[in-house]
């Protein structure tokens, strides 16, 4: 077994355009949810999003080439470019061939199938557009990096609702430590801003008028949002060999089914999960001192979630500091997870903890420390991210900050 | 609330969650019919469709029983033909 280091980190979000400016935004509990502009939010009973604003392809692909890739690829190549410079990686034929992409989508292209759906259906057009499919499909994202690359290994993505970038990365993270690869580009990518989705999350009912406010009395439900975060993995004593800088490593991963509701959450099936996570990682619960939350800031899951960190870690959870940085990237469904699970590496390389923005009254039912408003400086060893998708399928991670 | 409002309440209550008409009154609780948030969710919008009314979320949250749901559409029903006459 292999231990596993984070050696590239890269991001575009509501939070900007790359890491360092997502770290920033969480260091300073700003939020990037504001008025939607890509699509008319004229007929709809909310109207907030945490976009990529005034995003346009033209900085980062040539015409030609954007006109084969959906928002939602163009995120996964812009952030896994990032990644892979940041890694300082040197590509040889040999890692081309044996290197793996393993990526999360929820929705995959939805603004191209929205279009082409709006041709027939309402325009009365009797043709899609050709590139409607390859646009649409969710593993778009993972073709995009490894023609990106060159690479020409093992490549997949991952489809679980809310927790697709977290079940990618587990997954990237054990193919690294079995030795199954050599090098992992790993993440989610989504782009939900269509007027359909956004027309099916509004008849859900869980959509907040207003803002996304994680854990606080006052609630009113999610934020989407969108973007993406890719991380490069590689066995330690490789990365270290090559004196590559170590963002954080990865040292557990687990997952659970709640075999219960299919919206509904389950603490039971949650805390299964983050025991699992424990156990992979031979921790013991004391032994964390972060939680990323899930942290929809939906009426169901934070009681749910709070109650499943109880469950799973006793009287520590007193002592453990647990944040949604939803309230800042909002909820971007199929790459939440990536970008949380980032969130989470920066804090413990950083020693700074990112706030639950948007809090502003106690819920005696969400009784965690959960860092309000404002970034917090401590230096921690051990720390979770969690995802818990509709479906019930759950999955978590455990991050060790590097010496 | 007139009765023709009730049964038709009930019956979309019934058609959405595939339970016989007869289980339903004027007097159930949701909890009792088994309905949970997705299955209230599902009731709103065959609701909606019915009466061609728009349910806003903050009209919802407190909404227990069927009793309850009838005066909620009830008082949809008047704003929309108050709003209609207003046009006239």
């Amino acid at each position: 077994m292999q231990r596993v280091a984070i050696t590239g980190v890269g991001a575009i979000s509501a939070l900007g355009r790359d890491v360092a400016e997502f770290a920033h935004a969480l260091s300073q509990g700003r939020s990037g949810i504001a008025p939607i502009e890509s699509t008319d939010t004229s007929q709809l009973r909310f109207q907030n999003g945490a976009e990529v604003k005034g995003y346009s392809h033209v900085p980062y692909f040539d015409d030609r080439r954007a006109d084969f890739m959906d928002r939602f690829a163009q995120f996964a190549v812009i952030a896994a470019r990032e990644a892979v410079a940041d890694s300082g990686v040197a590509w040889t034929p040999e890692l081309r061939e044996t290197a793996a992409i393993i990526t999360g989508s929820c929705v995959g292209g939805q603004n191209t199938e929205d279009i082409g759906f709006h041709e027939v259906y309402k325009l009365g057009h009797n043709r899609v557009h050709p590139l409607t499919i390859p646009k649409t499909m969710a593993n778009a994202g993972a073709s995009h990096i490894s023609m990106e690359f060159g690479i020409t290994g093992p490549s997949f993505t991952i489809s679980t609702a809310c927790s697709s970038a977290a079940h990618a990365i587990g997954q990237a993270y054990w193919m690294v430590r079995s030795g199954a690869t050599g090098l992992a580009i790993t993440g989610g990518s989504e782009a939900p801003f269509s007027f359909g989705i956004l027309k099916a999350w509004e008849a859900m009912r869980v959509v907040s008028p207003e803002t996304c406010r994680p854990f606080s009395k006052d609630r009113r439900g999610m934020i989407l949002g969108e973007g993406s975060a890719m991380l490069v993995l590689e066995p330690w004593d490789a990365a270290r060999a090559r004196g590559a800088r170590i963002h954080a490593e990865i040292v557990g991963f687990g997952m659970s089914a709640d075999a219960g509701h299919i919206t509904q959450p389950s603490a039971e099936g949650a805390a299964r999960a983050m025991r699992s996570a424990l156990r992979d990682a031979s921790l013991a619960p004391e032994q964390i001192a972060y939680i990323n939350a899930h942290g929809t800031a939906t009426p169901a899951n934070d009681p749910t979630e709070t109650a499943a960190i109880r469950a799973v870690f006793g009287a520590h959870a007193g002592r453990l500091a647990v944040s949604s940085t939803k309230s800042m990237h909002g909820h971007a469904l199929g790459a939440s997870a990536a970008l949380e699970c980032l969130a989470t590496v920066l804090a413990l390389r950083d020693g700074i903890l990112p706030p639950t923005a948007n809090y502003s009254q106690p819920d005696p039912e969400c009784d965690l420390d959960v860092i309000p408003n404002h970034a917090r400086a401590a230096q921690v060893e051990y720390a979770l991210s969690n995802s818990f998708a509709f479906g019930g399928l759950n999955a978590v991670l455990v991050l060790r900050a590097a010496p | 609330m007139s009765d023709e409002l009730t049964q038709r309440v009930i019956k979309v209550i019934a058609t959405t969650k595939r339970i016989p008409l007869e289980s339903v009154t004027i007097e159930s609780a949701f909890v009792q019919l088994g309905i949970d948030s997705m299955d209230a969710v599902e009731i709103l919008f065959a609701m909606e469709n019915e009466f061609d009314i728009s349910i806003p979320d903050d009209e919802v949250r407190s909404v227990r029983n069927i009793r309850q749901m009838c005066e909620g559409v009830e008082r949809l029903l008047l704003a929309k033909s108050a709003g209609a006459k207003a046009l006239e």
